[in-house]
């Protein structure tokens, strides 16, 4: 892997304010980062540090009080709403903690409720088969064990054929086991398709597949390494 | 067409709160049901009554006189305007129908051939060479069983003969079936027959004459014009005063209560699906707020706003067709049966079940109109934030001390019920629309109900207080009061009033009306005029009093003179001072002293019948006695018109009013049902929490339920009151001729409404607090909102 890649994104001195009512919370204190073509990223740091604000503004679900984001030539920073509905449904794929599946439908119409919308995406079924669920196309969420409820929702975020993978604790709802079958769907994804991949997540033994390790804390990136040697899932415990 | 991913999650979503949905469906079909029952039946009765109309040649004028040589007619078709003309007979008779004490009087009619032909239900015409053959009008037959074929004696001219039913027939003069002067409809006391009409006028002694007459009119021709010149034709034959349809006496009858119905059939429902539109946009509201977290997602995948919106539009849509429909359905087969039983009280020979298109159109536009605006609020609301927040759980709420703490109450309420307060105190709008839909559904139920009490009211007072003789004796003709002795001293009588009733045009300056003025007997007992408070008045012994709605369409005041054209007699004209008016509630009436009318009319000591009080049991006889009495015309019976009449009334406007009840009913239950459902998908993370940290299902049950409890207690007195004022708007619209109805609300109504209410409150607490003993603890919490 040559280290003068393109930057997919960069963030320039982000910063984040929730106005939380009475309080209000600086979730990102000015942030510089770059994510880099085919690269799989671990975005690592305890509960509050900000990679999940980080993550959320990256994927043009949120916005930066200050500062600015650029994905490739967007500006995501200055995009409308309409503008970010459009970044979303093409570049982004999104897996989250809790699954977030619509539970009214099966996993195949899942996948096919992104599908539906995208440019060029996959089939349905080719999406799920790539995370191993062939043998599980017309099961409910609620028929499904939490490992392959989020291996939907990762057949779902890569079936667009987006230009970025966006993950948020993705295994944090998951045993060791379940969430090392996870893990190895997005590996398999990153290397199988070249997708841009950012996992966010506390749980640091998860940093050493990850082709460059970014530590944040209280809203800061404290220090950012590459894995001489990137582990493979199976080899990884906690 | 190809149903996307997010249809069908649509669909399954739908189902998955079918509960919800079904409610939601069925206030709206409560609503669009009354909608079309009212305007469908009215209609129905409408089209019904144009096509008898058209179909058998109703008359436009109409003219009674004392007798007329045939030869009058052809001067009579020679007026201007006038188009077809049809002379004919009519007589009054005493009806004696064996096995029937009661008296019954009856008005015969010579067969017409023209105008106001008879449609024959069953059997045939009467043979014209006969002299003792007739036709029943359906309403009298059906009320006394008769069959063609069957006999009845009538009483014509003094003279006693033995008719034989031949056939059952209507006749769209006679549509509704009311004796002349009656106020309240009696088809076992009151019959039209028909009589070829040579027999008829040798009978009645008018051969070779006429003492009625009909005519259509020229289209281009006005009725005035006609009417003044044929007065001016038959005044020197003894003519009563020609009339147009808009005074004969079916026809007007029928036009005061489609008028009267009229109102009831857009108020009532248009408040109705006012209410259910209302309810509907705060449900569909809340509803879609519960789904915050699904929209986020649905953005998250790049959805735009207007494809959310879109997509929970269509969801609402479904519901909104379902009910729709639902409601049509029933709408109509409620229409279809109000309307045949308003076929007992209004006779055609057909029905036809009219709905127009455009009460289904306005129905679904007004109910999708409020869905819709609750949906696209409430989703508009949820897509407006970035969907990263959305996906959070709200943020937390502010509580603070609730008021009642602050004032130091606090201390005294377990922490579960500072909850309660707290928890309404920090969500006003959505406490108070919540109190507000349970209110209205309250409210609507007490608008069903409060006919009911108006009704029965108004008929306590006309006829407890007001009317208070036995019965009432028609004399043939203005007689001398010497009558009153012989009256006075038949076997049972306790007491005689003398009455004189005058048929008049009354006018003040260029409004008209055609009605009776009365006489009364000064200090009489058995019929009094009571002022605003029911307390009886005294007459002036000059002048008129006049009822207030009277009045009202004469635009006249106490101190006017009235100009009162008599239409019997010599015709005169004469200029009355009003004395004042009363407010009564049935029936228009202009009342004098008796000896003032008297003299007013120039005449002795004249009556035309008298008000008595009878022993009960001594009754039966003394009708037996007064058909044998030759200048007796007829007798009516007071309790027994009120029962009758209170029948057909209960069959009428009671069963209208109990549909009407229990569509508010299911609106109620619908409502109180979704408010406590969706308060429990709210808030079943914060309960499941609750119950996690060790609170039992019985403490968490009254968190939420408790709520419910509370805010319906607050709302019943709302609703009830909400509830008289949509009765009062309501009653505004139901004045007629007729009756005025005045508004009164029983404690019943009330206690009625407020229950229905409670019962739904508490079946909806016992299936939310099914659901909250199965709320899955482990699950809830695991999983964000």
């Amino acid at each position: 892997m040559t280290q003068e890649q393109t930057a997919v994104f960069s963030a320039r001195a982000l910063e984040k304010i929730y106005d939380m009512g009475e309080v209000q919370v600086q979730a990102l204190r000015g942030v510089d980062l770059d994510l880099f073509a085919s690269e799989f990223t671990v975005l690592l740091g305890p509960s509050g540090s900000g990679k999940s604000t980080l993550l959320n503004i990256l994927g043009g679900l949120d916005r930066a009080t200050r500062g600015t984001v650029r994905y490739l030539d967007r500006d995501l920073s200055q995009a409308t709403e309409r503008e970010l509905t459009e970044y979303r449904r093409h570049y982004v794929g999104f897996v989250f903690q809790f699954y977030n599946l619509i539970p009214s439908l099966t996993a195949r119409e899942n996948v096919a409720v992104v599908t539906e919308i995208a440019r060029a995406p996959m089939k349905p079924e080719e999406a799920l088969a790539l995370v191993g669920l062939s043998d599980r196309l017309d099961h409910f969420p609620s028929q499904l064990s939490g490992g392959q409820q989020q291996r939907v929702a990762i057949a779902r975020a890569v079936a667009k054929n987006p230009a970025v993978l966006l993950c948020d604790e993705p295994t944090g709802a998951l045993d060791s086991e379940t969430g090392i079958l996870v893990l190895e769907a997005l590996d398999k994804i990153n290397r199988e398709l070249g997708t841009t991949t950012a996992v966010i997540t506390h749980n640091s033994d998860i940093a050493m597949m990850a082709d460059r390790v970014v530590h944040l804390s209280d809203g800061h990136i404290v220090s950012t390494e590459r894995n001489s040697s990137k582990k493979r899932p199976r080899e990884l415990h906690w | 067409m190809a149903f996307s991913s997010l249809d069908r999650k649509g669909l399954r979503d739908l189902w998955g709160m079918k509960g919800q949905a079904g409610a939601i469906a069925l206030v709206l079909a409560s609503g669009v049901a009354t909608f079309a029952m009212s305007v469908s039946t009215l209609d129905t009765l409408k089209v019904s009554q144009a096509d008898f109309y058209r179909g058998f040649a109703f008359a436009d004028v109409f003219a009674q006189l004392k007798r007329a040589p045939e030869s009058v007619a052809l001067r009579i078709a020679e007026i201007p305007g006038v188009d077809r003309l049809e002379t004919r007979v009519m007589a009054a008779a005493t009806l004696d129908l064996p096995d029937y004490e009661y008296p019954v009087s009856g008005q015969i009619v010579s067969m017409p051939e023209r105008l106001n032909r008879l449609y024959l239900r069953r059997g045939r015409e009467p043979d014209p060479t006969r002299d003792n053959e007739v036709l029943l009008h359906e309403a009298f037959a059906i009320a006394h069983g008769f069959q063609p074929g069957d006999s009845l004696a009538a009483i014509i001219n003094g003279r006693w003969r033995r008719l034989r039913v031949v056939g059952i027939a209507l006749s769209p003069e006679f549509i509704y079936q009311l004796a002349p002067g009656a106020q309240i409809p009696d088809f076992k006391s009151f019959g039209i027959l028909w009589m070829p009409r040579k027999p008829l006028a040798t009978a009645y002694d008018v051969d070779g004459a006429f003492n009625s007459l009909s005519l259509t009119l020229a289209a281009d021709a006005r009725a005035d014009d006609v009417i003044a010149n044929l007065d001016d034709l038959l005044a020197r034959y003894g003519g009563l005063g020609a009339f147009s349809r808009e005074d004969q006496i079916s026809h007007r009858f029928l036009a005061e209560e489609f008028k009267q119905l009229e109102n009831m059939a857009t108020m009532f429902p248009l408040i109705f699906l006012g209410v259910a539109a209302f309810l509907l946009n705060v449900v569909v509201g809340r509803l879609v707020a519960t789904q915050r977290e699904q929209v986020a997602i649905l953005k998250a995948f790049g959805y735009s706003n207007a494809a959310v919106v879109l997509h929970y539009i269509k969801m609402i849509v479904v519901v909104v067709v379902a009910g729709s429909a639902l409601g049509i359905a029933l709408g109509m087969w409620l229409g279809q049966g109000l309307s045949a039983m308003y076929v007992e009280f209004y006779r055609f020979p057909r029905l036809i079940y009219h709905l127009r298109p455009e009460v289904g159109v306005i129905a679904v536009v007004i109910s999708a109109a409020a869905a819709v605006a609750g949906t696209v609020f409430s989703v508009a609301r949820a897509a407006a934030l970035p969907p990263a927040e959305a996906m959070q759980p709200a943020k937390p709420p502010k509580y603070r001390r609730s008021v009642i703490e602050l004032l130091g109450l606090g201390r005294r309420l377990a922490q579960p019920t500072r909850m309660i307060i707290r928890n309404i105190e920090r969500r006003p709008v959505k406490s108070l629309l919540s109190v507000v839909g349970i209110s209205f559904a309250c409210a609507i139920l007490v608008l069903g109900g409060f006919f009911r009490d108006s009704f029965d009211f108004m008929i306590d007072v006309q006829f407890r207080v007001s009317q208070l003789e036995d019965l009432s004796v028609t004399l043939v003709d203005a007689t001398s009061a010497h009558a009153l002795y012989s009256l006075a001293s038949m076997d049972g009588v306790q007491h005689v009033e003398p009455y004189r009733s005058v048929p008049a045009r009354l006018r003040f300056e260029h409004r008209t009306y055609r009605t009776a003025v009365q006489g009364m007997m000064p200090g009489g007992r058995l019929r009094r005029l009571l002022d605003a408070e029911l307390r009886p008045i005294d007459l002036p012994t000059e002048g008129v009093i006049l009822t207030d709605h009277l009045a009202g369409l004469l635009g006249i005041h106490p101190g006017d003179m009235l100009t009162v054209e008599v239409l019997e007699g010599n015709r005169p004209v004469r200029q009355v001072p009003v004395a004042g008016v009363v407010s009564e509630w049935v029936g228009v009436s202009a009342y004098m002293q008796l000896p003032a009318l008297n003299r007013m009319m120039r005449e002795g000591r004249a009556i035309s019948g008298a008000h008595m009080a009878a022993d009960e049991d001594r009754q039966l006889g003394l009708f037996a006695e007064l058909k044998r009495i030759p200048r007796v015309a007829g007798a009516s019976v007071r309790m027994k018109s009120l029962r009758d009449f209170y029948e057909i009334m209960a069959r009428q406007v009671l069963v209208f009013a109990l549909v009407n009840t229990l569509m508010a009913g299911t609106i109620a239950v619908g409502i109180v049902y979704n408010s406590a459902r969706i308060s429990l998908s709210e808030r079943a993370r914060e309960l499941a929490s609750l119950r996690v940290l060790g609170l039992t299902r019985g403490e968490i049950s009254y968190i939420l339920l408790g709520e419910l409890a509370l805010l319906t207690v607050v709302s019943l007195p709302l609703g009830c009151a909400i509830g008289a004022g949509l009765s009062q708007l309501m009653i505004e619209g139901l004045q007629t001729d007729l009756y005025r109805v005045p508004l009164v609300i029983s404690p019943w109504t009330y206690s009625f409404s407020a229950t229905v209410v409670c019962v739904a409150a508490f079946f909806s607490a016992l299936l939310v607090r099914r659901k909250l003993d199965h709320l899955d603890l482990v699950a809830v919490l695991k999983t964000k909102e």
